[in-house]
């Protein structure tokens, strides 16, 4: 659990982070999104004291975050950013190893945590380990990046607009990644984006952050429903809110009992997707069937026609 | 078969230095042409070979300390706490390439007396402008997500210097040493005008004597040395360039 209180920052008595209080649940993805210049990187790097606040305190599982030297916490606290920053002059393997060599893990437990990130983030490790980070894609660097951060295994992961230089359909793949990858480790992820599909793909809750304040903070689709703040809707866009909600909805929740003809869609897909297949399929009704294959209903046109509508 | 030809003209350069160094009496008949009848063709007053080598020890010498001086100092004044001498330390460097050597040498041998000691001063502070400015390029223009992911990844400030400031930043150092070193070999030869050995005594000699084979020897060891010490280096930057990564 991560609690921000009253945090602050000011830069030549501007606040940049103005006032900030919110408390993140443990094993959730929490998106922060704002526009550039928001704050929303400033409250991140906050977390791991890379900023230090000018007032307000964090606490990470009740601990102060201040209670031990900056550098030793932010070994515990994974790290991501935008363009990767792998470091050039080491292999693949030896940028994974990076936190648990500063840790001062033995050689072997290290060896065999980087073969268990390599095969988890589909990177041969036998091939991929030795090789420099320039010898690989965009998303291989992208996913070591992830991978490096990951290493030590912490608790609370950080990310700073991840996806940001990847182009779209790699994007997406990384997204799905990411979100398998919490749920292997239940890692609390603290992401911050400028990117609201993104943010309604991932989050578990958003925070919306204009001018240092937090506007709102909340799951996806409360922020559709009651938006705060005029911002707030402006940033979800009116054409969109209908999608946004299906977005950010399992397919599970609208499942009826019922029978429906052709290929079946998985319940952990998201509304969105089963009202993309019908419309594309020209039916009305699709089969459901659950990840493990077992068939759980139908979910039809009318029913996400009605999650998709404005709340009553 | 083209890319060959620059090695093979290096190997070609060491072996006839080295041969004639070893025995610069069978290149007699090349060099006899250039001189009166019955004046040495050949540097008579000492051995070539070993003026060539304490040539090259008091370059290295003095391109050994300006590196080490030259890195710390550029060191300190990137780190936050060292910030305010930037300007002083550029200062004091460029006063050092600035200042002739051939004053330096005069101001320092009513100091330190004749021989290697004032040429080495003169050198050390003629070399040190290179490796500094080199240094300073190198530490301050490393790729920023770089070095936030360093900070990030719990690096001390003392850890991310050694593992990830300095080892990108090499090639860069390493092409200030090159300069540096370059610089010095040549400038070493007025070393000996106030009596270290160095090659400039042939060079000496032979403008005392009006003979020109002297003058030709001596200045063709120096840029013999020059040429090969500077591929040399050349060659170990592009090497650690590409251990850095070319991203």
């Amino acid at each position: 659990m991560i609690e921000i209180e009253a945090v602050t920052k000011l830069y030549d008595d501007v606040a940049v982070v103005d006032n900030v209080s919110m408390v993140i649940e443990p094993r959730t993805v929490t998106v922060v999104v704002g526009t550039s210049g928001s704050g929303k990187t400033t409250l991140l790097r906050m977390i791991n004291r890379l900023v230090e606040p000018s007032s307000g305190a964090i606490r990470l599982d009740g601990e102060d975050n201040r209670s031990i030297p900056g550098h030793e916490l932010r070994r515990r606290i994974g790290y991501a950013i935008q363009g990767h920053g792998l470091f050039p002059h080491r292999t693949v393997a030896e940028n994974i190893a990076t936190v648990p060599g500063l840790l001062g893990w033995e050689k072997s437990r290290i060896a065999a945590k980087v073969e268990e990130l390599l095969t988890l983030f589909q990177l041969d490790p036998k091939m991929f380990g030795s090789r420099y980070p320039h010898e690989l894609s965009g998303g291989q660097q992208q996913r070591v990046g992830v991978a490096r951060a990951l290493a030590a295994e912490p608790n609370v992961l950080l990310m700073d607009e991840p996806f940001g230089a990847l182009d779209p359909i790699i994007r997406a793949k990384a997204q799905d990644d990411l979100l398998a990858i919490q749920k292997h480790f239940g890692t609390t992820i603290v992401l911050v984006t400028h990117d609201m599909d993104e943010a309604f793909y991932l989050a578990d809750k958003i925070a919306v952050m204009d001018k240092g304040r937090v506007l709102q903070y909340g799951p996806p689709a409360e922020l559709v429903r009651a938006p705060a703040a005029p911002f707030v809707e402006t940033l979800i866009g009116d054409a969109e809110r209908p999608f946004r909600l299906l977005s950010a909805a399992k397919i599970g929740a609208a499942v009826e009992p019922g029978e429906a003809d052709g290929e079946p869609i998985g319940e952990d897909g998201t509304q969105q997707e089963a009202l993309a297949d019908l419309l594309w399929s020209g039916r009305k009704a699709l089969p459901v069937v659950s990840a493990s294959g077992a068939p759980m209903g139908r979910v039809t046109l009318d029913a996400l026609l009605k999650c998709a509508a404005r709340p009553q | 078969m083209r890319a060959w030809l620059p090695t093979i003209l290096r190997g070609l350069l060491l072996l006839v230095l080295i041969a004639f160094l070893v025995t610069p009496g069978s290149f007699e008949p090349l060099l006899r042409p250039l001189v009166q009848p019955n004046a040495p063709a050949i540097y008579n007053q000492g051995s070539l070979l070993a003026l060539t080598l304490l040539h090259l020890r008091t370059v290295f010498i003095a391109t050994l300390v300006a590196t080490v001086i030259a890195v710390l100092l550029a060191i300190l004044v990137t780190r936050s706490f060292g910030a305010e001498f930037l300007q002083l330390s550029r200062s004091l460097v460029n006063i050092g390439q600035t200042f002739p050597p051939v004053a330096v040498l005069a101001l320092a041998v009513p100091a330190v007396g004749f021989g290697e000691k004032p040429t080495l001063i003169a050198l050390f502070l003629y070399g040190l402008l290179p490796i500094f400015e080199n240094t300073l390029t190198g530490l301050t223009n490393l790729p920023r997500s770089v070095m936030e992911a360093a900070r990030g990844a719990g690096m001390t400030d003392f850890q991310r210097l050694l593992q990830i400031e300095l080892p990108l930043s090499l090639p860069v150092i390493v092409a200030g040493i090159r300069l540096s070193m370059v610089i010095s070999l040549s400038t070493a030869t007025i070393g000996s005008t106030v009596a270290a050995k160095t090659l400039g005594e042939v060079i000496i000699a032979g403008l005392q004597s009006n003979n020109l084979a002297f003058i030709l020897q001596g200045g063709l060891i120096v840029g013999a040395l020059a040429v090969l010490i500077y591929d040399g280096l050349s060659a170990a930057e592009a090497m650690l360039t590409r251990r850095a990564g070319s991203t």
